[in-house]
């Protein structure tokens, strides 16, 4: 038997009152999103505080394996289980149920019928895999109390796997679900989702994207919190090549498979780079840049609809991160920056970037603009009164620099 | 050289690292993948057809190196021919002993199988070389053993175009034979050298030849490796017995086919296009030499260095973005080391063996020709270096 609907399970959003609905409707529109990628073809629907997806068409036109692997990219979801989902009838017909859901989900032969009053003396294994069965009765026409259901269930599974499984009411390894609603749904195990808040439900913000470890983290920690990401690169040909573009390009769509679509602004960097390298003193040529991507970025932002920045900053981890830093690249922008990674020890960082599968293309050897022309000590207790009258030196040319970058910038649609 | 629509010169200088292939050669390959596309392992006539092909192809390569067909074996390029020619007669003769000799400046398709042995129990000599990249053929006498059973050269430095004394190292590993009455073998590794010289392995005393395709206008995925007859060596790659056994595997047709249009023609009007290499060899030597700051990697002597390979050292500027600035002119070349700000990849071994400055070491370009290389194409790629050296020298690390 082929299990072909997942009951999901959210969290947070249980709990928003009014606006409940709307984030509901914004988690079915992600499902459907990651859905549309696998292969196969689903039914969302909405009942009850739950959103059911039903495999359509034939048994083996989905893999159980590769929906329960796109769902775990929603955000929002806490739980996903795989049921199995039944018409509302007697409670042996249920009972018959759960023990082949069992027998299929963990892999177990139930014991003829007939041999039951033997095995009923049968003391259980050792490593038995003891259970609890929870019935929930939404349904409350249903002639049979959750209570009685339980019994009943919990005798057959006895029965059916003589030895293999015992009750344990406290600390069950496995529990086996029977929902009783319009239908009847049984299930067991329960796959943790990446939970957070469907995205599209807490505005937009712009990405500051390099091609390292810690941007792509910091973007998908604020999706997370059912922010829509864009982003902005900066290259800076000859001295980045086409290839660290292209990694960038890839780390997006590595984070949009959880966050959606995002719309990257690659900006070409090299001549206000250059500008500053002439114009400034060299150890401040770092904190400056920043400083001008962060305008940058601010601009795409509002062409965006934007009304924030993300970067992938933590305090101390470079000369441009220390708190001096921060409030010098603070200041060029308007807007409030998003640093998520704030606190974050870098191995903390990697850990999450290896759990979420952007660190083995992070860690391709190619140099980013920020790098190129790094001073030997670059400073690291920066002051926002001499940084800017550096920037001074290049008042007459910046403006219109910032506009052609802005304006010369290549727009790519990630999905 | 041509003009794109937008006017733009384009000169495509990294013939060391691949080849477009030819017009010919694309033809017979195309005919051999949808015509005679039979399987030559098949009794029937299909089958025959393709054979057929296969065994032309022999012929035409065994017949620019003066050997016979039956002892060239195709591959799947120049990697698999230095892998087979190596570990498989290493492995065939491990019990006449367990050294090799090589050098230190090989490809790495020589330098990790033969750490591989190093691994199974055989040791390897590495003969040094000198600042342009030649060993000496003294240092091999020396380094000859009763327990050596394989000297390994490479014919021409890929990174700098260095030659080296095949010949004289055949002559001196024939003279050891003779005198000890062993059978060190000695495998060329001639994917830089193949199209480039007139080689032939029984007149240089010569036993295993590795040859890459893509590399003369063949097409990527084809190769072979001569083996010369009695030569003890065992097969790699086993299966269904093709090639006699040697290489199992079915015959990649269009390869072989492909490689021996290609073999032909590279040696048609053969000095006619080695002094057009030859041309633009000078010509880019003569206008390298005279810009500031640049130093010749490259031997300048024609004698010890190959007609197709240049390579030159731009001091302050970083081979990766010269690399990307000359590709923004429609230049193609190659960096002579990969680098990076983290300094995590080192920078090329042949590069480290020829004790360059640690200060240029990152900054070897590469440049490469083919017959199609025209002197116009030199011009145009000096006239951009020179503009470019002092504008990307100001903007450098300091």
């Amino acid at each position: 038997m082929v299990f072909r609907t997942f009951l999901l399970k959210y969290g947070e959003i249980g709990i928003k009152g009014k606006n409940r609905g709307q984030f509901e409707d914004a988690l079915v529109a992600q499902v459907r999103y990651a859905l549309e990628k696998v292969e196969g073809e689903f039914e969302v629907s909405k009942e009850q505080g739950r959103i059911y997806v039903n495999a359509l068409g034939a048994e083996d036109s989905f893999d159980a394996e590769e929906v329960i692997q796109a769902l775990q990219r929603v955000f929002g979801l806490v739980g996903i289980c795989q049921v199995l989902k039944m018409p509302v009838s007697d409670p042996e017909r249920i009972a018959e149920n759960a023990v082949s859901f069992m027998a299929q989900t963990y892999h177990m032969t139930p014991a003829p019928e007939g041999a039951e009053a033997e095995v009923k003396m049968a003391s259980p294994e050792e490593d038995a895999m003891t259970f609890k069965v929870h019935t929930r009765r939404a349904n409350k026409q249903y002639p049979m109390s959750s209570m009685d259901v339980d019994a009943l269930v919990g005798e057959r599974l006895l029965s059916a796997f003589p030895g293999r499984m015992k009750v344990d009411v406290h600390h069950p390894e496995v529990m086996v679900y029977v929902e009783i609603r319009e239908e009847v749904y049984i299930y067991s195990r329960i796959i943790p989702g990446p939970g957070g808040m469907p995205v599209g439900t807490n505005g937009r913000a712009q990405l500051l994207l390099s091609g390292g470890i810690d941007s792509p983290v910091a973007g998908w920690m604020i999706a997370k919190r059912g922010v829509i990401l864009d982003a902005t690169y900066f290259h800076a040909p000859p001295y980045t090549s086409e290839r660290a573009k292209q990694k960038v390009v890839d780390l997006a769509k590595l984070v949009a498979r959880y966050s959606g679509p995002i719309r990257l602004h690659v900006v070409n960097f090299t001549d206000i780079q250059l500008a500053i390298y002439d114009k400034c003193p060299h150890d401040e040529l770092t904190i400056i840049m920043r400083r001008y991507m962060m305008k940058i970025a601010e601009r795409f932002a509002q062409q965006d609809g934007s009304m924030g920045l993300i970067t992938g900053e933590s305090i101390g981890q470079v000369a441009s991160q220390t708190i001096q830093s921060l409030v010098c690249t603070d200041d060029a922008a308007s807007m409030p920056v998003f640093r998520p990674l704030i606190g974050f020890d870098k191995q903390d960082i990697i850990d999450l970037s290896l759990k979420i599968g952007t660190y083995d293309t992070s860690i391709q050897p190619f140099e980013d603009c920020c790098t190129i022309f790094v001073a030997k000590h670059p400073v690291t207790k920066p002051r926002l009164d001499i940084i800017k009258r550096s920037e001074e030196k290049l008042k007459d040319i910046i403006d219109d620099m910032l506009e052609t970058a802005v304006n010369s910038a290549e727009t790519i649609r990630i999905s | 050289m041509k003009k794109d629509g937008t006017d733009n010169m384009e000169a495509y200088l990294d013939n060391s690292a691949t080849t477009p292939v030819s017009e010919g050669v694309a033809q017979v390959v195309m005919k051999a993948m949808t015509e005679d596309f039979g399987n030559p392992s098949s009794k029937h006539l299909k089958g025959m057809e393709a054979e057929r092909l296969v065994r032309q192809a022999q012929e035409e390569i065994a017949s620019t190196l003066h050997v016979a067909p039956e002892e060239i074996f195709f591959t799947s390029g120049g990697t698999e021919s230095n892998n087979w020619a190596l570990i498989g007669s290493a492995m065939a003769n491990r019990r006449a002993g367990n050294h090799i000799i090589t050098t230190s400046v090989e490809h790495a398709a020589v330098l990790r199988p033969l750490a591989f042995l190093e691994e199974e129990g055989f040791s390897v000599t590495y003969l040094s070389v000198d600042a342009h990249g030649h060993i000496s053929v003294e240092d091999l006498k020396q380094a000859l053993t009763k327990e050596t059973i394989l000297v390994s050269i490479m014919y021409v430095n890929n990174e700098i175009g260095a030659l080296e004394p095949v010949a004289e190292a055949g002559e001196v590993i024939r003279e050891w034979n003779r005198a000890h009455h062993t059978e060190v073998l000695f495998h060329v590794d001639a994917i830089q050298a193949y199209g480039k010289y007139r080689i032939a392995p029984r007149k240089l005393g010569i036993d295993l030849l590795s040859v890459s395709g893509h590399k003369i206008h063949g097409p990527k995925g084809s190769g072979f490796l001569y083996i010369r007859q009695k030569v003890k060596i065992k097969p790699l790659i086993l299966g269904g017995g093709q090639q006699k056994g040697m290489r199992s595997g079915t015959d990649n047709v269009p390869g072989a086919a492909g490689l021996g249009e290609a073999a032909k023609e590279v040696y048609t009007e053969f000095d006619r296009k080695i002094a057009g290499m030859l041309a633009c060899r000078r010509r880019l030597i003569e206008g390298l030499k005279e810009i500031e700051g640049v130093l010749l990697v490259t031997d300048e002597d024609e004698a010890c260095s190959a007609p197709h390979i240049v390579s030159c050292a731009c001091e302050g500027v970083r081979a990766e973005v010269l690399l990307h600035a000359l590709e923004e002119k429609g230049i193609y070349v190659s960096s002579g080391s990969a680098c990076s700000s983290n300094k995590k990849t080192p920078v090329s071994s042949v590069i480290q063996e020829i004790h360059l400055r640690k200060n240029l070491q990152e900054s070897v370009i590469r440049f490469s020709f083919s017959d199609r290389t025209t002197v116009e194409e030199i011009d145009y790629a000096l006239d951009v270096l020179r503009q470019l050296l002092p504008v990307l020298r100001r903007y450098s690390r300091r």
